[in-house]
């Protein structure tokens, strides 16, 4: 049987879902940067360490490298498909007042939000991984220095907040529709998925958000 | 009261069809919307114009002929309404009113507001359906279906096919039409037994004429006639899952 609409929405869902998972890894993460500096800076880079280490861990990254390629790839898959299906629209296009505008812009947030892995790829985990760092008195790579500099530029703080959101409504429905995509078609659970959805995207967003603007703040 | 109209006009499949201004006086608030699109094709009969085409049958909001955007809406401004249930009363005098087609590759427009839904027609034949020839009415109660079960069924059967679904959705998906029909025949013991095979050859052939993916921006929800839930797809994606996993 040929790949069709649904196969490619199971592929947009399993790797959508692993992306959401590890966000939360991420975050949990960078709840460090919160601490006292010194400290902080200390476990944070121990932590960075101990990632870059692992054998497990590494799976796991070649796991996310693949799932965001996918996730991106099936997306323009499915972009150029949908065009396809509807070749011609209105003169006047009302269809949006009886959807959510996040619901119908997945592709434009998903690509603000690729825009912003290019950048953050680029500052932080080129420089770890192929970048010169200066050592902590550990011995570790000093990120922890490195992040918290990066935060010092207002624009960049705003840049990273603003992107989060972007993240936030791609998440609110994202999350969702994977569940529905999987096919949870009990009203009880689909009601819970939904709140549970709500409840996980604010978590993922204020945390991500919180973090650059505590971290400006601490140091201005 | 007076409205202005901006009617899409198309000569036939090939054609290029434009918007055409119409006015129209003397509309009463009481008049459906058909009626007033038959008043219009009224004057433009004497005036030994074209008339405006549209499908429409029973105006009552059953058969699920009728169907046109408007305003930018399928079947106009109200939720979960056919365009032959609206009335004018929903518009104020002096408005202009858009009415154009039901856009979809998958829907090739014949004439006018005509677009031909045989798409629908072909999902339903490569499976809507169950095989086995029933002959007469069996005896009510030879199969116990609990009431719940008969109802929830029912909801899902309700689709008219009216197209408003692929109508109003940014992807032209057909997938609250087709999985109605696989909800409707996977909860009844009847439709049970071919509800693997059912499922994979009506994807498939929403696929093949050319509708789009599902993006659960639910729209479809809001403008069915039929209210026909969302949660319907989610069905559909369990059934279609199922027969992926189960399929020898």
């Amino acid at each position: 049987m040929h790949a069709n609409t649904l196969v490619h929405k199971l592929w947009m869902a399993f790797t959508g879902l692993f992306l959401c998972f590890f966000l939360v890894i991420h975050l949990l993460g960078n709840l460090q940067l919160l601490l006292p500096a010194e400290r902080a800076q200390l476990q944070f880079n121990a932590y960075s360490h101990l990632l870059s280490g692992n054998i497990l861990i590494k799976i796991i990254s070649y796991v996310l490298y693949a799932s965001i390629i996918l996730h991106v790839v099936y997306a323009l898959i499915i972009t150029l498909q949908n065009r396809a299906a509807n070749d011609k629209g209105y003169a006047k296009d009302n269809r949006g007042q009886v959807s959510k505008w996040y619901s119908r812009n997945m592709g434009v947030l998903g690509t603000i939000i690729l825009i912003f892995l290019v950048i953050h790829f680029r500052d932080y985990w080129y420089v770890y991984k192929f970048g010169h760092l200066p050592l902590d008195s550990n011995g570790d790579k000093d990120l922890y220095t490195l992040v918290v500099s990066s935060f010092q530029e207002g624009w960049y703080v705003c840049l990273y907040v603003l992107c989060m959101w972007a993240l936030g409504f791609h998440l609110l429905h994202g999350f969702y529709s994977a569940t529905r995509t999987l096919g949870v078609y009990h009203p009880k659970y689909v009601r819970w998925l939904k709140q549970f959805g709500w409840l996980y995207t604010g978590c993922i967003t204020l945390g991500f958000t919180l973090i650059p603007i505590y971290v400006y703040f601490v140091n201005h | 009261m007076q409205v202005f109209l901006k009617i899409w006009r198309q000569a036939g499949p090939s054609d290029a069809g434009k918007l055409v201004d119409y006015s129209l006086d003397n509309i009463s608030e009481e008049m459906s919307f058909l009626d007033m699109l038959d008043t219009l094709n009224d004057m433009l009969t004497r005036k030994g114009e074209m008339p405006v085409e549209f499908d429409h049958d029973c105006r009552e909001g059953i058969c699920g002929q009728c169907g046109v955007m408007i305003n930018g809406r399928a079947h106009g401004p109200l939720k979960n309404t056919t365009t032959c249930q609206l009335h004018m009363r929903s518009f104020k005098n002096g408005d202009t009113i858009y009415i154009e087609p039901f856009r979809a590759s998958s829907f090739p427009i014949k004439r006018d507001l005509k677009v031909d839904r045989s798409a629908f027609d072909k999902i339903i034949q490569s499976g809507g359906f169950i095989t086995e020839r029933t002959g007469q009415a069996p005896e009510a109660n030879d199969i116990p279906i609990p009431f719940e079960t008969a109802e929830e069924a029912f909801d899902a059967a309700a689709c008219i096919g009216c197209g408003a679904c692929v109508a109003v959705c940014k992807n032209s998906s057909a997938a609250l039409f087709t999985a109605a029909k696989i909800t409707h025949l996977a909860l009844l013991p009847q439709g049970k037994y071919e509800s693997q095979k059912r499922v994979l050859n009506m994807v498939n052939t929403m696929d093949e004429q050319g509708f789009g993916h599902c993006s659960n921006t639910e729209a479809c929800e809001a403008e069915c006639p039929q209210q026909i839930s969302v949660l319907h797809i989610a069905r559909m994606n369990y059934e279609f899952n199922k027969a992926l996993v189960l399929k020898k």
